[in-house]
């Protein structure tokens, strides 16, 4: 990976494996953070993301493999003297300390004075934007500010790694945008490695500098978001982050012959499976096909379909099209611009795409 | 209205006889009957001056206090095992300890006399801290099963997560939170252990505990009214320390933010 190239690791792992009775929860995980990174692990529920997470922390032991903190064997490890810290899902405030307390629990062993470690409290509360909340109940806190205390609590023990265990997924949504934007800043601020499990993955692509998304305990694919998006290794990270439509196609060589699409030649890129001949499937994202009224501009191709369905989202619309010669539908999303193309359904309507901006995987089967 | 008279015949039954207890305790006459004669305090002072009733308050106060703390302990394991584990058996293994609470005193009386007879020990108090440890800990249990499962299990990895180790994090969190709970078990374990007489009776040696030594003295009727007076007594710190358990154990409630059930309601 181009990106931790440049960064020193600061978490390795080498074939963990993870079994519960006969459940392999983990299967062969290999992975490298950088320091400083914004990592997420994302993937449907029961995927392992949290389980990864927790053999981090020194909450479960790997079955097999190795793992590394900062440069350290954590063989035998307990999670107590490890250089991590973590935010749980439930945020773990303790209710019967005060926030300032709750903040403060894991300076018992700091050396410094008392006067000292207040200071260090008041700081961190400053820092998540709580200042002067420390004589508070933590139980009279909202589901924000704990979520802020729970931060502010792991923060002050400068760990070289952040755990985040889901920490929106109990926020509603425009206070979960608001803790989005607020985390990735603080993140940016202290300089500490972050990662962070969730299963949503608009949350993966907004915060996160690489992504590892993983299905039934292994990592399928480990990327910067761009590069998830534009370019999944497979068909199930394709359908997992955004939506795709499928078609079938014929290959040979490097061209494919698309249902509905017509002819078009391919790089090897585009085709994370290798280019076969034979059936394929072909991948493409709705805000790469357009509705267009006349000739596309040059290098477009163009082909003709009849609207199925229409979705409207207000600053989106979404059509289901069929294009002629192809049985299943592609989805199309087109900007709600004063002037722009629109379409009703029924209407026949001219699509433009571009032959770089397809995937080819293999078929179905 | 029918069952309003129901409760409140209920009611009458119930605890008239408490009311008696009270009434007599200050009347002035030795026999147990209406009219009452006049008010009086001499029952009461006369307690202290009855050295074998005081031999047994002493008796029963060792044993309620060592199997309150007892039945609290292995409670505490007990409620911690079942809320944190699973293991195979679980289910089996704490409806066995819960079976006392089902079980008809006087059989888990006599079984524990074979028992202990079997084995050879002298009836003194241990065996009945022992008795009444094993009728006292379905209490504890169920009162203590209600703590743990209205902890959130993160807050004791969080402790850890922020450096104490499993013992330190069990004092620093765990303990203050079931704090309410331990002091409910307590004070309820005491509560039944001083007021229990089968048990008391079978397995006490020499020194019998107070309501085994209140039952020999009814035997002569110019006692009773001494016995009234300390009844009396027993009624109301047997009230006051139940207030107790359950007021602590709603704080517990309270602080946690959730309902755990308890069993006085």
């Amino acid at each position: 990976m181009k990106e931790t190239a440049q960064r020193r690791p600061i978490v390795q792992m080498q074939g963990i494996d993870k079994r519960f009775d006969d459940d392999l929860i983990l299967r062969g995980i290999d992975l490298e953070i950088g320091e400083g990174e914004f990592f997420s692990l994302l993937g449907p529920s029961g995927c392992g993301k949290t389980t990864l997470l927790r053999t981090i922390a020194g909450f479960e032991t790997p079955s097999a493999g190795r793992l590394i903190l900062d440069g350290r064997d954590m063989a035998g490890v307990p999670a107590n003297h490890r250089p991590t810290n973590m935010v749980f899902q439930s945020y773990a405030i303790f209710p019967h300390l005060n926030v300032a307390d709750n903040v403060g629990f894991g300076l018992r062993r700091d050396p410094r004075n008392a006067q000292d470690k207040a200071r260090a409290v008041a700081e961190a509360l400053e820092m998540v934007g709580l200042a002067g909340y420390g004589r508070r109940s933590a139980t009279a806190l909202s589901g924000g500010q704990r979520q802020r205390v729970a931060l502010a609590r792991a923060l002050i023990l400068k760990p070289r790694v952040l755990l985040l265990d889901e920490p929106m997924s109990a926020l509603d949504k425009k206070l979960r945008e608001t803790m989005q934007a607020e985390l990735r800043r603080l993140q940016r601020q202290v300089g500490i490695t972050f990662i962070l499990v969730t299963h949503d993955q608009e949350e993966a692509l907004i915060m996160s500098d690489r992504v590892a998304v993983m299905f039934d305990g292994r990592i399928a694919q480990m990327a910067p978001p761009r590069e998830l998006y534009l370019r999944p290794a497979s068909r199930q990270v394709a359908q997992f982050i955004g939506f795709m439509s499928f078609l079938p196609a014929q290959v040979s060589g490097a061209e494919v012959d698309v249902a509905g699409l017509g002819r078009a030649g391919v790089e090897p890129g585009q085709a994370p499976g290798g280019l076969h001949d034979g059936q394929a499937d072909i991948g493409i994202r709705p805000e790469m096909l357009s509705l267009v009224e006349d000739a596309p501009r040059p290098g477009q191709r163009l082909s003709e379909g009849v609207v199925t369905e229409v979705e409207y989202y207000g600053d989106m619309s979404y059509y289901d099209i069929v294009l002629d010669g192809a049985a299943q539908p592609v989805v199309v999303s087109m900007k709600n611009l004063p002037g722009g193309v629109a379409a009703e359904l029924g209407d026949r309507v001219k699509v433009s795409w571009d032959a770089s901006s397809l995937m080819v995987f293999p078929p179905r089967s | 209205m029918i069952l309003r008279v129901y409760v409140l015949a209920y009611m009458v039954f119930l605890y008239a006889p408490i009311v008696l207890l009270p009434l007599f305790a200050f009347n002035d006459g030795t026999v147990i009957a209406f009219p009452l004669q006049g008010f009086t305090t001499r029952w009461f002072a006369e307690l202290p001056q009855t050295p074998a009733l005081v031999q047994s308050v002493r008796t029963s106060a060792i044993i309620a206090v060592s199997a309150a703390l007892l039945s609290t302990i292995l409670g505490i394991c007990a409620a911690r095992a079942s809320a944190r584990y699973d293991f195979s058996g679980k289910r089996a293994v704490l409806g066995f300890v819960m079976l006392p609470l089902v079980l008809p005193e006087i059989i888990i009386a006599v079984s524990l006399l074979v028992v202990v007879l079997a084995l050879g020990l002298q009836l003194t108090a241990f065996t009945v801290i022992l008795g009444h440890t094993l009728i006292c800990m379905p209490f504890s249990i169920a009162i203590l099963n209600g703590s743990f499962s209205a902890l959130d299990r993160s807050l004791e990895e969080a402790a850890v997560d922020l450096g104490e180790t499993r013992a330190s994090s069990f004092r620093r969190v765990t303990l203050p939170l079931i704090a309410p709970g331990i002091v409910a078990s307590l004070l309820i374990a005491f509560t039944i252990s001083l007021d229990e007489f089968i048990i008391a009776f079978f397995l006490t040696g020499t020194n019998p505990t107070l309501p085994v030594y209140l039952w020999g003295q009814l035997r002569f009727p110019a006692k009773l009214p001494v016995v009234m007076a300390l009844g009396t007594i027993l009624v109301l710190s047997s009230v006051l320390l139940l207030c107790l358990a359950e007021w602590a154990r709603r704080r517990g409630v309270a602080r946690t933010g959730r309902m755990d059930g308890g069993f006085l309601g």
